[in-house]
């Protein structure tokens, strides 16, 4: 393991888990307030010094650090104290493989790709460790002998299967315009445009394109070429994380807190942060299949390296080009993070049933119609292989 | 003997514990579940030390992630405690699950020593999505309908075993 490869995962950590997670929990505060007309979180101070509530995460855990450890009577220690780092784990290491910036190849040097792992099973890879994250509320509820928490537990585990299923399918059709399952081999690919009307010049309506028509083009994102694809995904992976609407596991106003029920202190903690930091990854996750990765739309990565050469030289160009990319994903990261927040505070809950109705009967059949909706124009328009 | 041999003999010495732990753990179901996880993702440690990519995040996805929390959905749904699983007192089906259990273990080590290919070079996309999937769709696709005809067959049976009154 070299200093590179450490480089890489310390960004991962400082960024999404230690800067971004608990940074929403302020911000999820801020949102309710603003969705319920009040002020929302503004009390902890140093000295006088509250900067607008923002040292309120840092309060949240000193209180939560301090507090007693409480584990039930009848509980099973060993899986009772295993099951929020088996929740926790899951959540943090799923960042690996979404790339938060392209390949650069400065002069006499390597090419190297700003990703933690690239693997060429990458979105595979967040599918087994999303499936592993099921089994962390399935036994915090078991493990800590209550029936709130049994019934939480039963629930998780029959929402998260259901809907891990469907997120699987709701992104096929994503795989295959893009022909590879790597999420860094995505997002360079989303990084150039397409003509909105070039299916007239495919079919042969026109000969070619006329010129008013060809420059009405958008950015090669899969929330343009697979709008029903985004919709479903997002749908499914809100479902995965839980958090309201589809809350029906934790379910405060009925089953108390569902399978996190009997936790205190850091433990609680745990499952509350794991929970903020799949918000983050989700966020990387659309960015990444739908929203072009690091990509600024209209502006490619040579185009913009080689705009700016002539200018400052090829290796200053190529540091701006990769903080510009940088930034701009995560000003996509910060938009989708903004969008759950509103998905969140806007919908009322479902019920449990209505949940399930909805992946089952909805969300699978229409993502088997786009899957073969999806192959019959790629056929028509590639041909056969 | 170099880091990846090191791991297969770690994985799989994990692999043969928490599977006798599985069975022989009688007093608590859920943990026997979370022992056989445990096998699952040994298994599937081995399978990326032998180059099999795609099969490896599919056992995790299938087996460890799906089946088996199926299996933990149904223990903890029937709450099966130590008093629900008394063992058998009757030597019979003892004898014989041991005897079959036996004759499969020696069937398959006298096959073992000709089953390995020789293989030279590991190709450079070997165990990749896509061999495995122009394997699964180009070469085997015959085989790959029978299977899903069979799995169809069983969710429907599953159906009607579940909803009796089909109204």
């Amino acid at each position: 393991m070299d200093l590179w490869t450490v480089v890489r995962a310390l960004f991962i950590i400082l960024v999404v888990v230690a800067a971004f997670a608990p940074v929403i929990t302020w911000v999820e505060r801020k949102q309710s307030a603003v969705m319920q007309d009040r002020i929302g979180a503004n009390r902890a101070d140093i000295g006088g010094i509250t900067v607008l509530g923002l040292l309120h995460p840092l309060a949240d855990v000193l209180k939560l650090i301090t507090k007693e450890d409480f584990v039930p009577a009848g509980a099973n220690r060993f899986l009772h104290a295993l099951a929020p780092i088996i929740a926790a784990i899951p959540a943090i290491i799923g960042f690996a493989v979404i790339p938060y910036g392209a390949t650069y190849q400065f002069p006499g040097h390597e090419p190297f790709t700003l990703v933690g792992a690239d693997l060429d099973w990458g979105l595979l890879y967040i599918f087994a460790i999303g499936s592993l994250a099921t089994y962390g509320s399935v036994l915090a509820g078991w493990a800590s002998n209550s029936n709130w928490g049994m019934l939480g537990s039963l629930r998780a585990s029959a929402q998260m299967i259901s809907y891990e299923v469907t997120m699987g399918l709701s992104v096929v059709g994503v795989f295959m315009v893009y022909q590879t399952l790597e999420l860094t081999d995505m997002a360079v690919a989303q990084d150039s445009t397409f003509h909105l009307f070039g299916f007239l010049e495919t079919f042969g309506l026109v000969k070619t394109l006329p010129g008013w028509l060809s420059f009405a083009q958008l950015p090669f994102w899969g929330v343009f070429v697979q709008p029903l694809a985004f919709v479903m995904f997002l749908t499914c992976i809100m479902a995965e994380n839980k958090r309201p609407p589809f809350d029906a596991p934790e379910g405060e106003s009925e089953i108390v807190a569902g399978y996190f029920m009997e936790y205190s202190g850091m433990r609680f903690g745990l499952f509350y942060m794991s929970e903020f930091i799949e918000i983050v990854v989700i966020a990387g996750l659309l960015t990444a299949l739908f929203f072009g990765g690091w990509s600024i739309p209209y502006l490619s990565k040579d185009e913009l390296i080689a705009g700016m050469t002539p200018v400052m030289g090829v290796g200053l160009a190529t540091a701006l080009t990769m903080v510009a990319h940088v930034a701009t994903f995560l000003l996509k990261v910060v938009i989708m993070i903004w969008l759950q927040m509103q998905i969140r505070w806007t919908l009322p809950r479902f019920r449990y049933d209505q949940i399930m109705d909805l992946c089952w009967k909805i969300i699978l059949p229409l993502s088997l119609v786009n899957i073969f909706v999806t192959g019959a124009v790629i056929l028509l328009v590639k041909g056969a292989p | 003997m170099s880091f990846a041999a090191g791991l297969f003999y770690v994985m799989a010495a994990l692999a043969v514990v928490t599977a006798l732990g599985m069975v022989l753990n009688l007093r608590n179901t859920v943990a026997g579940a979370m022992c056989l996880v445990v096998t699952m993702i040994s298994l599937a440690v081995i399978y990326v030390v032998l180059d099999a990519h795609f099969v490896a995040v599919l056992q995790i996805m299938v087996y460890a992630g799906a089946i088996l929390v199926l299996f933990l959905f149904v223990v903890m749904l029937l709450n099966l405690r130590s008093d629900a699983f008394t063992p058998s007192r009757a030597t019979a089906p003892k004898v014989v699950g041991a005897a079959v259990g036996v004759a499969v273990l020696a069937a398959f080590l006298a096959k073992l020593p000709d089953a390995l290919p020789k293989v030279a070079e590991i190709p450079a996309d070997f165990g990749s999505y896509r061999q495995v999937g122009l394997a699964l769709y180009r070469d085997y696709v015959v085989p790959f309908e029978v299977a899903s005809f069979l799995l169809l067959a069983a969710v429907v049976g599953a159906v009607v075993l579940a909803k009796r009154r089909l109204s």
